[in-house]
């Protein structure tokens, strides 16, 4: 009956470990980003008074007040992040409420800012869209496209927080064990990072 | 609790039975083991498709099937032996399985990521195998997926570029893994010089994989949006661009080759010492080469669009770099043949898949010098001539490495010994069949034949004849070797310990090791990896069994 225990486990707990994955994970969604990113350069290089003309009908008030919840989400989770290090589990929990109750409105703003593009023809397929030029066209769908997937990214970034809110009510995230809540964290400032320039490539440059 | 208090005495099959143990497992030689057995499945369904596509051009017209489907057969085979065979062959299969026991830890640094990627290749593997039912038949753009056909092509081509989005997303997990693992589980004694070489291959590969697949996931993705909505992006006739679809591909599909090959290098230099009993010439070298190769690959894609229109000054830049690649390369294999020279050399299977690996690698690598000079590739792109260099380094080269390690660590991985006699034949007629098939290819390319061509001029049927009979001898020598690994997994002799004398830390653990990997303190030694004066050391462990 002889075991032998290997001086450095794999299944040790190793919150450096784990926070190590997930800031490689961040390069990776940086980089998948970063080819939508280049595409963008390269056809507002091609096709840049169209670009800046079509721009002219983003709604930059909705976009700023988006800018200002993101910003402010990335507060209240680090934050709560502060609040769990000090073992205060019901503002961590509070807080996290709140970072997920402002992705839930940044989502509503961006829904009536879509509906008011579809509304006006601005969206692939529609008659108003195929009659603008190829350059405005491109503009629309990079902007459907990169500001949906990052859409998607606030969806699976609130969805990890209420994971860790689960944990945390049920006891698994505590003071001294909480690389997740940290990892979740740092997922949600990536969110919020891709957002800040989303904002001014989309909105802000006419 | 201590989840180390198993009895080690049981090795890791018979710790847990039942196939739920398997599927759910976060054990990595389990993991490793469900890798192995679904990409030996998709292999076997590419060699056969392989084996359709020369039957085909044994004469000119058609013979077994119509051009459509060829274009299918060809794609096909493209997509599985690329992003279900040979991206995660060595890491997933080999890498899961030693690098935590090369390094002296008992798991991956995070193995449920680790079972999560085996999942998410399957369900990506499940959905390219979708294409063959849903929608309008499976693709025809062949595997790089080259716009504008690939946005204007009636066949399932959306569903077969997500499924490659998710295995990419496997791959870089996997990747991310193996950071993480060599970073955080190495062995107190062991720092970064003293990892084994292998080790080395997979952090280089792993960085790549990082880096470079999310940019073709999004490229794919842009693809199936150009599909879905004609927006213009890459087709042409929309005011798109189709040249900036190749860059964004090979911005990707270049580094990528180098996961394929950067681990076959690791673990022809843990053959190596073995055969030879003897250090490894060059230790930095060859562990900083390939660093240098990943770092060099990124800067090289624009050698595969030489003809397709860039800037002189572009083409004269990508034509240079690619040139220096063939330094750090050169350096391992230089280092390799020192290693042998005036060695103690066993002769085994194992040593002589690394030796046909260096041959064929040889070949691949000189022939993609030719490619890379500016002058010669106008001549030979899209010839068959790429299409051999390709295998040459892919198939001769990643795919032998992998058959050969399959060799080297059976023992440890099924505890058996497989037969001798057969694996030298079944080497030979792979071998042999190899490079009658593609040594035919690179010949009739040369002449001027098209790749992925359909129908050929008459001049081009004799050698087109001889790679297909070529193709026949390769196929028997692989169902030999296949037919000799099952029978020996089952019914060869119980194998030791240490059964090729090696001396890295995988030799010093029970074949097949325990859960828990280790059942007893390991030897390494303070001069690196491959210190063969711990020989007798290490092989005294087999007659003392530890005692608590």
């Amino acid at each position: 009956m002889g075991y032998f225990k290997v001086p450095i486990s794999g299944h040790n707990r190793d919150d450096e470990g784990s926070k190590l994955g997930m800031w490689l994970f961040l390069f990776t969604e940086i980089l998948l980003f970063g080819g939508l990113f280049l595409v963008y350069a390269i056809y507002r290089f091609q096709y840049f008074e169209e670009f800046r003309i079509i721009a002219e009908h983003m709604d930059i008030t909705l976009g700023a007040a988006n800018t200002v919840i993101l910003i402010t989400s990335s507060l209240t989770v680090a934050l709560s992040i502060t609040a769990m290090k000090k073992d205060q589990d019901n503002i961590a929990v509070l807080l996290l409420f709140v970072t997920i109750a402002l992705a839930l409105g940044f989502m509503v703003n961006k829904f009536f800012e879509w509906n008011e593009h579809i509304h006006h023809g601005l969206v692939m397929g529609a008659d108003v869209f195929n009659n603008l030029q190829h350059g405005e066209g491109m503009f629309l769908f990079l902007y459907y496209f990169m500001t949906g997937l990052h859409g998607l990214h606030v969806v699976v970034g609130a969805i990890i927080l209420a994971v860790v809110i689960a944990k945390i009510i049920n006891g698994k995230i505590t003071k001294d064990n909480f690389s997740l809540h940290e990892n979740g964290g740092l997922y949600w400032h990536l969110v919020d990072l891709i957002w800040i320039y989303l904002f001014p490539l989309f909105y802000l440059l006419h | 609790m201590d989840n180390h208090a198993i009895d080690s005495h049981l090795n890791f099959y018979e710790t847990k039975r039942g196939l739920f143990s398997w599927i759910f497992t976060l054990d990595h030689k389990r993991i490793a083991l469900l890798y192995l057995y679904s990409i030996s499945l998709f292999f076997l369904v590419g060699v056969a498709l392989g084996f359709l596509m020369r039957l085909e051009l044994f004469s000119p017209g058609g013979q077994v099937m119509d051009p459509r489907t060829y274009n299918q057969v060809f794609t096909f085979h493209g997509v599985i032996m690329i992003f279900l065979v040979i991206i995660p062959s060595i890491p997933a299969v080999f890498g899961n399985f030693f690098l935590p026991i090369m390094i002296g830890t008992d798991d991956v640094a995070l193995p449920r990521l680790n079972l999560f990627s085996w999942w998410l290749y399957i369900f990506g593997a499940l959905m390219a195998l979708g294409t063959l039912m849903f929608g309008n038949g499976p693709a025809d753009t062949g595997w790089t997926f080259y716009a504008p056909y690939s946005v204007t092509s009636d066949t399932n081509v959306s569903m077969l570029l997500l499924a490659a989005f998710i295995l990419g997303f496997s791959s870089i997990l996997t990747g991310l893994n193996f950071i993480v693992t060599i970073h955080r589980l190495r062995a107190p004694q062991m720092p970064w010089f003293r990892m084994p070489l292998f080790a080395w291959g997979l952090y280089a590969t792993a960085w790549i994989q990082l880096l470079a697949t999310p940019i073709v996931g999004i490229t794919l993705l842009m693809v199936v949006m150009e599909r879905t909505f004609g927006i213009g992006l890459f087709d042409p006739s929309l005011g798109g661009d189709p040249i900036l679809y190749q860059h964004l591909f090979w911005i990707y599909s270049h580094p990528v080759v180098y996961v394929m090959i950067l681990p076959a290098m690791g673990i022809v230099s843990e053959v190596i010492p073995t055969s030879a009993q003897r250090t490894i010439f060059g230790y930095k070298a060859i562990a900083l080469s390939s660093m240098a190769i990943a770092f060099l690959g990124y800067f090289v894609w624009g050698h595969h669009m030489f003809t397709s229109g860039m800037s002189d000054q572009a083409r004269v830049v990508f034509s240079f770099i690619t040139f220096l690649v063939a330094i750090p390369t050169a350096i391992k294999v230089f280092n390799w043949i020192a290693t042998l020279y005036k060695g103690s050399i066993y002769i085994t299977p194992n040593l002589l898949w690394s030796t046909a690996f260096i041959f064929n690698f040889l070949i691949g690598g000189l022939t993609g010098l030719i490619n890379g000079a500016l002058a010669a590739d106008v001549h030979v792109h899209d010839t068959t001539y790429i299409v051999a260099h390709f295998h040459y380094t892919m198939f001769g080269g990643t795919i032998f490495v992998f058959l050969g390690a399959l060799h080297y660590w059976f023992p440890k991985i099924w505890g058996r010994m497989y037969n001798q006699k057969l694996a030298y034949w079944a080497l030979g007629l792979t071998f042999v069949g190899f490079n009658i098939l593609y040594g035919a290819m690179l010949t009739v390319g040369v002449k001027g034949m098209p790749r992925r061509y359909y129908d050929y001029l008459p001049q081009f049927e004799f050698l087109n004849k001889v790679a297909t009979v070529g193709s026949w001898i390769l196929i028997i020598g692989i169902l030999l070797m296949i037919y000799n690994l099952i029978r020996s997994a089952r019914k060869g002799e119980i194998a030791p310990r240490n059964p090729w004398n090696g001396v890295t830390l995988e030799w010093q653990v029970p074949s097949p090791p325990p859960l828990h990997n280790f059942d007893r303190p390991f030897i390494l030694s303070e001069k690196g990896p491959y210190d063969f004066s711990l020989l007798e050391k290490i092989n005294e462990v087999e007659q003392k069994p530890l005692d608590h």
